[in-house]
């Protein structure tokens, strides 16, 4: 067996397990942070701090019956949680763990995540208009109108990252870090951060599944381990845009003393608790709402950041860092509020005959 | 080419999980806008009207409890009151102050349930509603200590009250009444100018002035379209004549000023609570009541401010042990009436903050 299909074999073996593990970590994690944001004990009956709470989830959904509804489209009703599955591990082939270590370190590494992650949604709405449920539809035309809309300003807010760096490769940008993005990026990454969870339909955009409105939306109908592929996916997207965030902005695997996979996993964790608590502490949105705040406020925002960044690489490539971090976040908090005073979201009202 | 597009009809219910017990909602939608809407009551329907004509009266108490379940306490008075109107019965200055401090109680604890449920369906993930009930537990304790239950309390009888407060009753309650307000204000922090809470609810789902009026909207609802009109103030009942206290109210009538009045309503109560425990004199218990009530023939509308509006009983009496005619005037079932003025023209998620911000129960609403 040549070099290639070791490296090949070891890798997926090592993505694989990796995600599961850090799917069944983050659920544990939530249900044990979102119980104490909310003042109850949180699940601790199954093994020690309720660690295999995860492990008897999995199992309860495995062994559940499997149900398609009969007058649903049995064909794309059984494929769309593989097609929303799938993509999602692809996309760990080309985040770094470590100095190269990766499965493939693609030079186009970031575009391949961008264009691999979009699929996703294909998935989704697959589900939503396969099921023939009126919940899983209004979840599906919901899918695309916001995961469509809010891939604009991802994409846009790390050009910025890609224009200060010159590389596409995932592990060049971390290696051009030699002060985390975020610093030099601020704006670039609270739009990031913001689209990413509306991408993952995480609260406050989670009008995907919208629990009290439409029951489950584009899963409504899904039990078994159907359902139990989107639960995975779900999770393992947050941990993906955790992962992503991380590369791009925090520095990557790059810190002081410890190993570099620890720093990995240590900053994928800060930004996954950070997902967490905003769960837990807001409301959701309105569709109309949330499609304004993606192109009336960050698809502008992501504009004025690449502007920023341009003016910054050409006007001044040698200004001392101190200084470009204190203009950058000076001009973050500056274009904020000053977006927040100018974009109206609409009455949300229509007058009906 | 212009797209053409379907209306489609989307069912809400009888079983889901916003619509407060079972209810259901026949939406027309165009897209996710509802352009008309069709509520479909029933699903809960015991006939306990009819089956309380064929009791005694003191066997209907029960049924009052089973009403508003979140507000049993308040239930058991207004029907209690209507009998010991009917029959001529005089009730004791202790109880009376006991009725006080528990309709409060049973107000705060039925608004922290409904302004939950409401945040709740407003997709904030249950942590105010866990919160909201960390509080309705204490008062839930209280009515525990002094009923023995913890829902569906029964504890009014005619002419006072099944048994006095135990003793630990009121240093609890002097305990809880220096909290509350705090957890109050704790509320308010978290909610009261989230952004989001503010853009999902101002201005949305607005009952005008009239239209509350006329649709006899009662209680928070009406009070939030700008009527300053509160049985407790309006048609003084039991001591409340005695106890200062201001009637909150809201000019919009959108969904916000609703959770406002409550809010605001919540502080007004623990005020009274205040006085009532302060003032509370010793003495009986129970007034004279025959132990089979017989009361003379006639009839009787008597009504109270209850958590979620005017909750009247009109009882017929022909003189014999049982009522001729018993029926209940639910405000639940009222202030829906105007549900579709208030939700068609805007958005599911939209339905789901109003018919929240309504607070109801349907085993009000159905009876």
């Amino acid at each position: 067996m040549s070099d290639f299909w070791v490296h090949l074999l070891v890798y997926l073996v090592i993505l694989f397990g990796f995600v599961i593990v850090s799917v069944l970590l983050f659920i544990w994690l939530e249900r044990r942070f979102i119980g104490r944001f909310q003042l109850r004990p949180g699940p601790n009956r199954a093994g020690p701090f309720g660690l295999l709470q995860p492990i008897a989830d999995a199992i309860k959904v495995l062994i559940k019956e499997d149900i398609i509804p009969t007058e649903s489209d049995k064909g794309v009703f059984w494929l769309a949680p593989l097609v929303a599955f799938v993509p999602v591990m692809l996309m760990f082939a080309a985040i770094p763990f470590a100095d190269g270590a990766m499965l493939v370190d693609l030079n186009i590494g970031i575009l391949y995540i961008l264009a691999v992650s979009s699929v996703t949604v294909i998935g989704i709405f697959m589900a939503g208009w396969s099921s023939n449920s009126k919940y899983s539809l209004l979840g599906a035309m919901r899918t695309i109108a916001q995961e469509v809309s809010y891939e604009i300003p991802l994409v846009l807010s790390i050009l910025g990252v890609v224009m200060l760096t010159g590389s596409l490769s995932m592990n060049e940008i971390v290696k051009a870090q030699s002060v985390p993005f975020v610093l030099l990026q601020p704006l670039g990454f609270f739009v990031y951060l913001s689209a990413a969870m509306a991408e993952i339909n995480r609260t406050p955009f989670d009008l995907l599944e919208a629990e009290s409105e439409i029951i489950a939306g584009f899963h409504t109908e899904y039990s078994g381990m159907k359902f139990g592929l989107f639960y995975l996916m779900e999770y393992a997207e947050v941990l993906a845009i955790s992962a992503i965030a991380t590369t791009l902005f925090l520095g990557g695997w790059q810190g002081p003393l410890l190993h570099p996979v620890i720093w990995f996993i240590t900053k994928v964790l800060i930004i996954f608790m950070f997902i967490i608590w905003v769960r837990a502490t807001i409301p959701r949105l309105r569709i109309d709402q949330v499609m304004a705040f993606g192109w009336k406020f960050l698809l502008p925002l992501s504009l004025a950041n690449l502007v920023i960044t341009a003016f910054e690489i050409l006007a001044a490539p040698d200004m001392n860092t101190a200084v470009l971090i204190g203009i950058n976040i000076a001009v973050m908090f500056g274009l904020i509020l000053l977006f927040s005073r100018f974009y109206k979201l609409g009455g949300g009202r229509v007058s009906v005959k | 080419m212009a797209i053409k597009t379907e209306s489609f009809i989307l069912n809400i219910g009888p079983q889901h999980p916003s619509t407060h017990g079972v209810f259901r909602l026949r939406l027309i939608l165009d897209g996710e806008v509802i352009t008309d809407l069709e509520p479909v009551f029933g699903y809960l329907h015991r006939g306990i009207e009819k089956l309380a004509e064929g009791r005694t009266y003191l066997q209907d108490i029960p049924f009052t409890d089973r009403l508003d379940y979140l507000g049993s306490m308040t239930n058991n008075h207004a029907y209690v009151m209507a009998v010991e109107k009917l029959a001529g019965i005089t009730v004791p200055e202790r109880a009376e102050y006991i009725r006080v401090i528990l309709d409060e109680l049973q107000r705060i604890a039925s608004h922290l349930a409904g302004l939950g449920f409401f945040l709740n369906d407003l997709g904030a993930l249950q942590t105010p509603l866990l919160y909201m009930f960390r509080e309705r537990e204490k008062i839930v304790e209280l009515f525990d200590m002094c009923s023995g239950q913890r829902l569906n309390y029964n504890y009014y009888r005619f002419g006072g009250f099944v048994q006095d407060l135990p003793e630990e009753f009121l240093p609890a309650l002097k305990k809880l009444l220096d909290t509350l307000p705090g957890f109050i204000d704790e509320y308010e922090q978290l909610i009261s100018t989230n952004e989001i809470v503010l853009i999902r609810t101002k201005g949305v789902g607005v009952l005008k002035r009239e239209l509350a009026i006329n649709s006899s909207a009662a209680g928070p609802v009406l009070r939030a379209s700008g009527v300053n009109w509160d049985i407790r103030r309006n048609d003084p009942y039991s001591i409340y004549d005695r106890f200062e206290f201001d009637i909150p109210t809201a000019q919009n009538g959108d969904t916000y000023d609703r959770y406002m009045v409550r809010i605001r309503e919540m502080r007004q109560s623990v005020r009274i609570l205040r006085q009532a425990v302060k003032d509370l004199p010793e003495g009986e218990i129970m007034g004279k009541a025959p132990k089979l009530l017989k009361p003379p023939a006639g009839e009787v509308y008597s009504r109270i401010e209850g958590p979620k509006g005017e909750l009247g009983f009109y009882l017929v009496s022909d003189g014999t042990d049982k009522p001729y005619r018993w029926r209940v005037r639910p405000p639940c079932l009222l202030n829906l009436s105007a549900l579709k003025d208030m939700v068609v023209g805007w958005k599911v998620a939209d339905l789901m903050a109003i018919f929240g911000s309504i607070d109801i129960v349907m085993g009000e609403v159905d009876r």
